[in-house]
């Protein structure tokens, strides 16, 4: 759990302990069971529940977030260019150097891992949700107002509900971006499932087994939560696939 | 609202919208008798919708008074007044994502009524606008042709038992069968629960149709006549009445009567007349003659027994 430093320069990181010299190092083919089965539990297990950890955090700060952006800028016009901007903004900064800006600020931990995470997630979430709720045919809110709903009562149980599955398919492609955007992230820190990829790729000769292994969890990752979140859509607007 | 219907006073309403020249609604000044249909009528521009929607707040009067039962919207709380008017429109704007029967039991929702009494509500709409209450509760709108989804419209508007009803362009989106039949169902409706209705229509047949009174507002908002459609018919205000109720208005005219009506010259055996029940329009009748090239027919009641002859001329004077 502890977190090495694998910075591709400086100062010789401790390599990882790779457990008894067998065939799977000397060997290095493209992937060796029993590596996975031996550390399993001392490499990927971790890496892969660090993983998830990242994700959820970034996920749901980063809706949470841009949540209270998009209320803004959906009630007041005039905000909604300038946020939709800066969050255009935050997007197109690579990510490598976005990691390396903040660095100088909040050290490397976890915590700048994350900021990165969720500057990216606004992007998304941002323009989903107020493309959503403008979404709302006019018809509907006229209907609504005119039996007597309020403003909060419309937001709540029109506006919103209608915006669900545009809302629910940002969602979905933030955390499967979010996934994958993690991984880069051990660049810096030995944290999640690209600490072992990058760890791999530091050997001399890239431990392949070991690449293969985190990159296919990653993958994995992606698609059950992929699925997990079409569930979701399926379960909250079932009015949605009609027609 | 106090009573089962409300009367409803325009008077002397005016709107006026910002930034643009003249009134939408013209001190408007008419009254709609508890239990009546009235419909609003005029070309584009006339301000009808404006009117419409004075009557629910969702436009604010620039002047003038609208009272309900003598008081007035401005003394409601306008969402409690909202609330206690069905509201119907053409695009009919029910919530995708509610179910037909969520959809109709939206404003006793609002109004705070425990479910039992909302589910019994919903089966009794259902039945009432001629929908399968099993069957169709649970569908959405989406699953529901445009006829359907007007019926729900209408069920939605009379969920909380309004005193007044608004009606903008209600039928105006559905093909014309459609449409014909669910004009009669409303009126059948009517019959049974005599709401006082403010409906809005740009289509003079269906005012006639539909109308215990007609209002003809012309261009710039001003009322032009408020009368029954036998008389505006008969005896137009001036030429754009005329003009906009059309040259066939003795045709029309003709609709509002029924054979039932006329004095009828007693029958004398079956004379091989073609036969029509009583509640025929005088129209209807006219046209069968002339198709068949008969001079007269035979008026017969709901059993088919005949209860007089009707010459051309008697449907004519």
């Amino acid at each position: 759990m502890s977190g090495w430093l694998v910075a591709g320069g400086g100062g010789g990181p401790v390599i990882p302990n790779f457990g008894k010299p067998n065939g799977c190092l000397k060997n290095n083919g493209w992937f060796c069971a029993d590596w996975v089965r031996e550390h399993w539990g001392d490499i990927l297990q971790p890496a892969l529940v660090q993983h998830i950890e990242l994700t959820l955090i970034a996920v749901g700060i980063g809706f949470g977030a841009s949540f209270l952006l998009a209320l803004v800028g959906f009630r007041f016009r005039v905000f909604d260019l300038p946020l939709g901007a800066a969050t255009d903004f935050l997007y197109t900064i690579p990510s490598i150097a976005f990691f390396q800006l903040l660095v100088p600020l909040t050290g490397l931990t976890v915590t700048t891992i994350e900021i990165a995470l969720i500057s990216y997630t606004l992007f998304v979430f941002y323009r989903n949700i107020v493309t959503g709720l403008r979404g709302v045919p006019a018809e509907v809110l006229e209907s609504a107002r005119g039996m007597g709903f309020t403003r909060r009562q419309t937001f709540w149980r029109v506006e919103l509900p209608l915006a669900m599955p545009v809302i629910l398919a940002g969602v979905r492609v933030a955390t499967v971006s979010t996934i994958a955007i993690a991984t880069v992230g051990a660049y810096f820190l030995y944290y999640g499932l690209g600490g072992p990829i990058f760890d791999a790729l530091g050997q001399p000769d890239i431990f392949r087994t070991e690449l293969v292994a985190a990159g296919a969890l990653a993958i994995l990752l992606a698609l059950a939560a992929d699925a997990l979140i079409a569930l979701l859509q399926r379960v909250l607007t079932p009015w949605s696939r009609i027609r | 609202m106090p009573t089962q219907a409300a009367e409803l006073v325009f008077d002397e309403a005016t709107k006026v919208y910002p930034g643009r020249e003249g009134a939408a609604v013209d001190h408007l000044s008419l009254t709609v008798p508890a239990g009546e249909i009235c419909v609003l009528v005029g070309p584009s521009g006339g301000g009808k919708t404006t009117a419409l929607k004075l009557v629910n707040r969702l436009i604010p009067l620039t002047s003038g008074y609208i009272r309900i039962d003598g008081r007035q919207i401005g003394d409601y709380d306008v969402t409690e007044l909202r609330r206690s008017i069905g509201y119907v429109i053409q695009q009919v704007g029910l919530f995708p994502h509610m179910t037909i029967e969520g959809n109709i039991g939206t404003v006793p929702r609002l109004l705070g009524w425990d479910r039992k009494r909302i589910r019994e509500r919903t089966g009794e709409l259902l039945e009432l606008v001629g929908l399968d209450p099993d069957k169709d509760r649970r569908r959405f709108p989406a699953e529901l042709s445009g006829g359907q989804r007007q019926r729900v419209g209408l069920a939605r508007a009379l969920a909380a038992n309004p005193a007044l009803m608004l009606m903008d362009e209600p039928f105006g989106a559905i093909d014309p069968i459609v449409r014909a039949r669910l004009q009669d169902e409303f009126l059948r409706l009517q019959q049974e629960l005599r709401k006082t209705v403010v409906f809005v229509t740009h289509d003079v047949d269906e005012a006639i149709k539909v109308g215990d009174r007609i209002a003809i507002l012309r261009e710039g908002g001003t009322l032009a006549q408020y009368d029954t459609p036998q008389r505006i018919l008969e005896q137009p205000a001036d030429d754009f009445v005329a003009d906009f109720v059309g040259r066939d208005r003795a045709l029309k005219g003709l609709a509002l009567r029924t054979l039932g009506e006329l004095e009828l010259s007693p029958a004398g055996g079956d004379d091989g007349l073609p036969r029509l029940p009583a509640d025929t329009s005088l129209r209807d009748a006219l046209a069968l003659l002339i198709a068949e090239r008969r001079a007269a027919l035979l008026v017969v009641g709901a059993d088919g027994s005949p209860l007089g002859i009707a010459t051309r001329e008697d449907l004519l004077t």
